[in-house]
């Protein structure tokens, strides 16, 4: 399906053969890492820029990685360094980025809705790096991109998303993207961190981490926040590792033994995840960690390369 | 100085009157109403063939920034929106800054309403000073110096012993506490309904119980005082129901509700429009309809706005920073025409006393019904008049609503303010 949106901001408004789109450009573009050159010309003359309020390690390297083998110019803005530090106004920054003439502005920040906002704002492509607790796209695409090599096919799989889906966007994501997909997902967690009218979102709830891993082709594990605790939305973190944490005893026990585990990073090892699960050989952690520069490489490469021309085509790369 | 409105429909529920009449201003009282009145000489004329005549419609919560946030609104602008919207009275929050809390203010706000206002201004003075919910404002003197009803708006006294002592205290006076009924801790953090959306949107809610809690709360302290307690605009069903059973205990208990809480829901927080957050937020459909069955029977006494003007860039930034509230004096009347009496969901002289006779009455200010030798404050609206709504034309110094575009049939159409035409388009 030819790809026609000026923005990628929510995976939610997205149809299945657009998400196909974008897993399929990634995929094609992954061979790029292997490359002794690493760089295509797809985007040369095009600028790029980060335009990042939250700190981030993955997400901005990798777009900024993606952007440099296409050749953007690739400009990173963090908010502590910058005028936001002295009181700019996140509307003022914007329209004042927007004046230097971008070509994409890929923005993270910690309130929902602001990608919207700056695609509202400014005249150029914008790329949702993550949202507040709404959406986080491309995590949701490498996810998808992980599960389709590892599994070789969408159809009919399950997955369960385990901890703290209130305040996750890549839950969010995850969830709109696999039931477009036609996976099944169920989401587990204490009651305390499963928002209201989860189900609405078309998934399962379950409040037994047993229950949800059961029979899952894929187990997806969030990390659990400090603050949750102080927040009273949990008791304490050992109580949490206790019943929600993933050991490598509870997954011989009650998962298939071909089950994926996978993190969006950064994991907290004893909380979420055991050392042994997190490095072990269910692990695909550092396969979405890869997966995201080409995930990042085929969004930019979507948004703003010139369409249909030969040159933006990466050599022997998309088809 | 006469003024003769004729051949207008009459609507006036405190007097039952529901009929096309004339109606004579003289001296700034309503001299009478009948079915035909001679022009006595030298009295001005006023064709109102095809216009509804109503009494004075009083808006008692609106926010009007001054003293303190005058680049939002001020007494004179404010008070021409009001004019605009077919409002002859106001009630200002006490959320100024200064906060007013002392009599120095209210003061203030009577002269500047007597020197740069257009229509009348009852202020609301605050129950605990500074609006900290600590230790009571001097209730008594703001009382003296024309208050008419106290309250924190914009927070909620949390502690039940404070407001308990502020009902005990007010008693003498005859005037409401006014509670914006809302747990601080229900609803920190929270920036929309909790619901279906703000779980698509990841925004953080706030339960509805948020505002339940504290209406039941107050219900109670107002049974344990026997204190008139008046909630302020009402957004829920769980509410609803409650001031439902409290009156039917005899608590007096009264409410009111705003234009958005009975025409919007939280689905129009998708578009992440800064203009559609508000305290408390926009409910869901099934609150809207409890909302208007509930104005409708009389469970909620009143139509208020809860107008609260903010500049462009309080509302403009990301969702969950943005300002809370929206103006309203401006686009309540066509929208509560259009969209409620219209469609037959509310009888037309509902609406009228709703806005009129009881906000009146439940204040205990002068006003809301066109009996002979009362101020003649008189509300016209032309019932058939095709209206886009155009923030950019408002009165009111700020622009923030989210009806622009919206288009409806009915618009006020001439205030009156104590027998003098204080607005016509």
């Amino acid at each position: 399906m030819a790809w026609t949106r000026k923005h990628l901001l929510a995976i939610q408004e997205l149809e299945a053969a657009e998400i196909l789109t974008l897993v399929d450009t990634a995929a094609s573009l992954q061979e790029i890492a292997s490359r002794e050159i690493k760089k295509v010309p797809a985007l040369r003359g095009k600028t790029v820029v980060n335009l990042f309020y939250e700190s981030s390690t993955r997400t901005r390297t990798s777009f900024e990685i993606a952007g440099k083998w296409l050749s953007a110019d690739v400009v990173n803005f963090s908010a502590s360094a910058s005028s936001a530090a002295k009181g700019e106004s996140f509307v003022d920054t914007a329209r004042n980025i927007g004046a230097m003439s971008p070509d994409v502005v890929v923005v993270r920040h910690a309130s929902s809705g602001a990608p919207a906002l700056l695609a509202r704002l400014l005249p150029c492509s914008i790329v949702n790096a993550g949202d507040g607790a709404h959406e986080h796209p491309t995590q949701a695409l490498l996810d998808l991109l992980t599960i389709r090599e590892k599994k070789g096919h969408f159809d009919g799989l399950s997955v369960a998303i385990v901890g703290d889906i209130a305040h996750s966007r890549v839950a969010r994501s995850n969830i709109h993207g696999m039931r477009k997909l036609g996976v099944t997902v169920t989401v587990a967690g204490p009651p305390t961190l499963i928002p209201p009218y989860t189900q609405e979102l078309g998934c399962k709830v379950s409040y037994r981490l047993e229950d949800a891993i059961r029979d899952v082709d894929v187990i997806m594990m969030l990390r659990l926040q400090q603050e949750r605790m102080h927040a009273g939305l949990i008791p304490s973190l050992r109580e949490y590792s206790r019943y929600w944490g993933l050991s490598l005893e509870k997954l011989r026990a009650h998962a298939r033994p071909d089950v994926l585990i996978m993190h969006p990073g950064p994991v907290n090892r004893g909380v979420e995840l055991s050392p042994e699960v997190a490095d072990g050989p269910y692990s695909v952690i550092l396969d979405q960690v890869a997966k995201g520069v080409a995930v990042r490489m085929g969004v930019l490469l979507l948004l703003a390369g010139s369409k249909g021309a030969e040159a933006t085509e990466p050599q022997g790369g998309a088809r | 100085m006469s003024l003769l409105i004729r051949g207008g429909r009459i609507v006036d529920p405190a007097n039952a009157v529901d009929a096309v009449q004339d109606l004579l201003i003289e001296n700034g009282q309503i001299a009478r109403v009948a079915a035909r009145i001679a022009p006595p000489q030298g009295a001005t004329v006023v064709d109102a063939a095809g216009k509804l005549v109503c009494p004075g419609f009083i808006d008692m919560h609106v926010h009007l920034r001054e003293p303190g946030h005058e680049y939002k609104e001020t007494v004179a602008t404010g008070t021409r929106a009001a004019a605009a919207g077919g409002f002859t009275a106001v009630c200002c929050m006490a959320n100024t800054s200064p906060v007013n809390d002392t009599r120095a203010v209210t003061d203030y706000i009577l002269a500047k309403a007597r020197s740069e206002g257009v229509v009348r201004v009852y202020p609301i003075g605050a129950v605990t000073r500074g609006l900290e919910g600590e230790e009571l404002a001097e209730l008594a003197e703001l009382a003296e110096a024309g208050c008419v009803g106290f309250s924190d708006d914009g927070k909620c006294v949390m502690n039940a012993e404070l407001y308990r002592r502020a009902m005990e205290y007010t008693l003498p006076f005859g005037a409401p506490v006014i509670s914006h009924a809302e747990d601080h801790a229900l609803a920190a953090g929270g920036c929309m309904h909790e619901g279906v959306v703000s779980t698509e949107l990841g925004l953080r809610g706030i339960p509805a119980a948020a505002e339940d809690v504290m209406v039941a709360r107050d219900i109670l302290l107002a049974e344990l005082t026997g204190a008139h307690v008046h909630i302020a605009h009402l957004s829920t069903a769980g509410a609803v129901r409650l001031v439902r059973d409290g009156k039917a205990r005899g608590v007096r208990v009264t409410a009111e509700v705003t234009p958005h809480h009975l025409l919007l829901t939280d689905e129009a927080v998708r578009g992440w429009d800064g203009n559609t957050k508000m305290a408390p937020p926009l409910r869901t459909k099934r609150d809207t309809e409890a909302l208007v069955e509930a104005l409708a029977d009389g469970t909620i006494d009143c139509v208020a706005t809860d107008h609260a003007p903010h500049a462009v860039a309080d509302k403009e930034g990301e969702f969950d920073r943005a300002a809370n509230g929206i103006v309203g004096l401006e686009t309540a009347v066509t929208l509560l025409y259009d969209r409620l009496v219209r469609p037959g969901l509310l009888p037309l002289s509902t609406l009228v006393a709703r806005l009129s006779r009881d906000p009146a009455r439940l204040l205990g200010v002068p006003g809301g019904s066109l009996t002979a030798g009362a101020m003649a404050d008189v509300t016209l609206i032309d019932p058939d008049a095709l209206v886009t709504i155009d923030p950019a034309r408002f009165a009111s110094k700020s622009r923030n609503t989210p009806f622009g575009g919206w288009t409806a049939t009915g618009r006020p159409w001439m205030t009156i303010v104590g027998g003098t035409v204080v607005w016509q388009p």
